[in-house]
């Protein structure tokens, strides 16, 4: 069992999930956050005075998956969020040691579903 | 049947007014003063509802301030500054009622400050005050400009939000409001005060309210210093959303604050309301072209920013120019007040932190300047011409009256911060200020993260 972290733009969100129900893969959680990279960030301007701010808005997403369903998660998850500017965002694959269905109890690959 | 029910009612309200003029009258304070007729019988009952009506609006403009003030700092501050603007909302009114109005607008010594014969509200009830008004209770138009002594501090607090300690603001503003805000409102729009004396335009407030503040608000921000992370590590506005009602709801109060300083319901208190409109909309095309122009973007901070200052500006003028004078006294602060924000703040570095002063003082400098130039006794008989109507010494007189205004609010607002700094100190400590006054002087917080 694999645990897949990816950053993405927000624009992409839609489209990411589209590709990863097409790969049936329904278990995501997402959430707003800041982050930054190697690229600058749109400057705001607030009376005259520009701002850059630091921390860009990104939309992170949360994926438990079965170890079969790893490289259509991280497919479905570039073809949906690449647009091949800098920003795209980046996914991490991390080693998943237990999932718990808390509604059976259910443990393991299965409770992923 | 409408008609009749109006007479019916005005009839009605007359015959209160006259009963409650005669138990009211004479009154001891006011027994020596021969020029005060009783009048009774004089109310108009369209112009004491209007009055009224007027007078919620204004007090609304408060909390509007709140709004657009709250809208503009960070998370962590909002609610110091709803506070702030409903602590000086209580505050200021008993001030007022107390002694506040008595010093602002009582029998007058030597042109400079009323008297306290009238403190506690003594002798002023339901029967008009000629020299004031004379078609409404004299009760009225004490309450009418109690909003506008309540707003003026407020204003003031643009300038220092985010970092002044919460007992110190109280103090200061309690302060200010009788050593500075009574005694200019005295001299410019009190019987006897010799800014009036002389001849000074000033419909709505221009000097009293915004050029008063505005300088404050100068001082605040030189005494008080930066915010830690100024200018480049403060965070944006946390909720333009709520500038824009605030803004809207300021705009919206205004029409009181202009229109029924014409303290009548009348041809005059429209052209008021106008002039206010026309000024407030110039103004905010005027920011948002500049923006467009300069970032290539028209920003809602920069057009909401400049109908403010557009309002700021035409209330001196309101009761004395037409709608085009009112366009180009909007235009004309829009301009001003951008560039002010735009680069005066920036090359000078002082940490003004919601522009208080580049839009209150700056707007309300070129506002009275503007009624000298703007002014014609076309719109109002009871006011004078101005430059462009054929008489110069008219805006000489308004300069005067600004820099008057200017210099005494200024010192004595450096004066008074500098004391309170001295004896109890004005910010919060810095640990205070990065985990913001909400927590730490209200224990409270705006917004909460779960449901």
């Amino acid at each position: 069992m694999k645990y897949i972290i990816a950053i993405i733009q927000p624009d992409r969100l839609d489209e990411v999930l589209n590709r990863l129900t097409e790969k049936e893969i329904h278990l995501v959680t997402a959430s707003n956050v800041l982050g930054r990279g190697r690229q600058k960030g749109i400057a705001e301007v607030y009376r005259s005075h520009k701002e850059a701010g630091s921390l860009l808005r990104k939309v992170k997403l949360e994926i438990g998956v079965n170890d079969e369903f790893v490289e259509a998660a991280v497919e479905a998850i570039t073809a949906g969020a690449r647009t091949g500017q800098i920003g795209d965002g980046k996914i991490f694959v991390l080693d998943m040691a237990d999932c718990v269905r808390i509604r059976t109890g259910e443990r393991g690959g299965k409770a992923i579903g | 049947m409408m008609a009749s029910k109006a007479t019916g009612s005005r009839v009605l309200f007359i015959c209160g007014a006259v009963l409650l003029a005669t138990l009211a009258l004479p009154s001891p304070a006011r027994a020596d003063t021969p020029a005060t007729p009783p009048a009774a019988g004089a109310i108009d009952s369209g112009d004491t509802a209007w009055v009224l009506v007027g007078t919620a609006m204004v007090m609304l403009m408060t909390p509007a301030l709140a709004f657009f003030y709250g809208g503009l700092v960070r998370r962590k501050n909002v609610l110091s500054i709803l506070m702030q603007c409903f602590m000086i909302l209580c505050l200021i009114s008993i001030q007022w009622m107390l002694f506040g109005y008595s010093l602002s607008f009582g029998p007058d010594h030597h042109g400079v400050i009323g008297d306290l014969a009238w403190a506690g509200l003594r002798g002023v009830g339901a029967a008009p005050n000629p020299e004031y008004a004379k078609t409404i209770p004299h009760q009225l138009f004490m309450a009418f400009q109690m909003m506008f002594a309540v707003i003026t501090p407020a204003l003031i607090l643009g300038a220092f939000v985010e970092r002044m300690k919460f007992s110190a603001f109280c103090i200061f503003s309690l302060l200010w409001a009788t050593l500075v805000y009574d005694p200019v409102a005295h001299w410019v729009w009190g019987t006897g005060g010799f800014l009036h004396t002389m001849g000074t335009l000033d419909f709505a407030g221009g000097t009293v309210v915004h050029i008063n503040a505005g300088l404050a608000a100068l001082a605040a921000a030189l005494v008080m210093g930066k915010r830690q992370g100024f200018p480049h590590a403060i965070s944006p506005p946390h909720s333009l959303p709520l500038g824009v009602l605030g803004a809207g709801m300021l705009w919206f109060g205004w029409f009181g604050f202009n229109a029924a300083s014409a303290l009548g319901s009348n041809g005059l208190a429209v052209s008021a309301l106008v002039a206010t409109h026309a000024g407030a909309a110039a103004a905010g095309l005027a920011w948002s072209i500049l923006d467009w122009i300069k970032f290539g973007k028209p920003t809602t901070l920069g057009m909401i920013t400049g109908a403010v200052a557009g309002l700021v500006a035409i209330t001196p003028a309101s009761g004395y120019v037409t709608p085009m004078g009112a366009m180009a006294v909007g235009a004309g602060a829009g301009l001003i007040c951008w560039c002010s924000v735009t680069w005066c703040k920036a090359r000078l570095g002082y940490d003004d932190s919601l522009d208080a002063f580049g839009v209150h003082g700056v707007g309300g400098i070129w506002g009275a300047i503007a009624t000298g130039i703007f002014a014609t006794v076309a719109v109002n008989k009871d006011g004078a011409n101005g430059l462009l109507a054929g008489n110069p010494a008219q805006l000489l007189i308004q300069l005067k009256a600004t820099g008057v205004t200017m210099v005494y609010s200024f010192v004595v607002s450096i004066i008074l911060f500098k004391v309170l700094d001295w004896v109890i100190g004005l910010r919060v400590s810095e640990h205070e200020e990065r985990v913001g006054l909400d927590l730490t002087q209200h224990k409270e917080a705006a917004y909460t993260l779960v449901d």
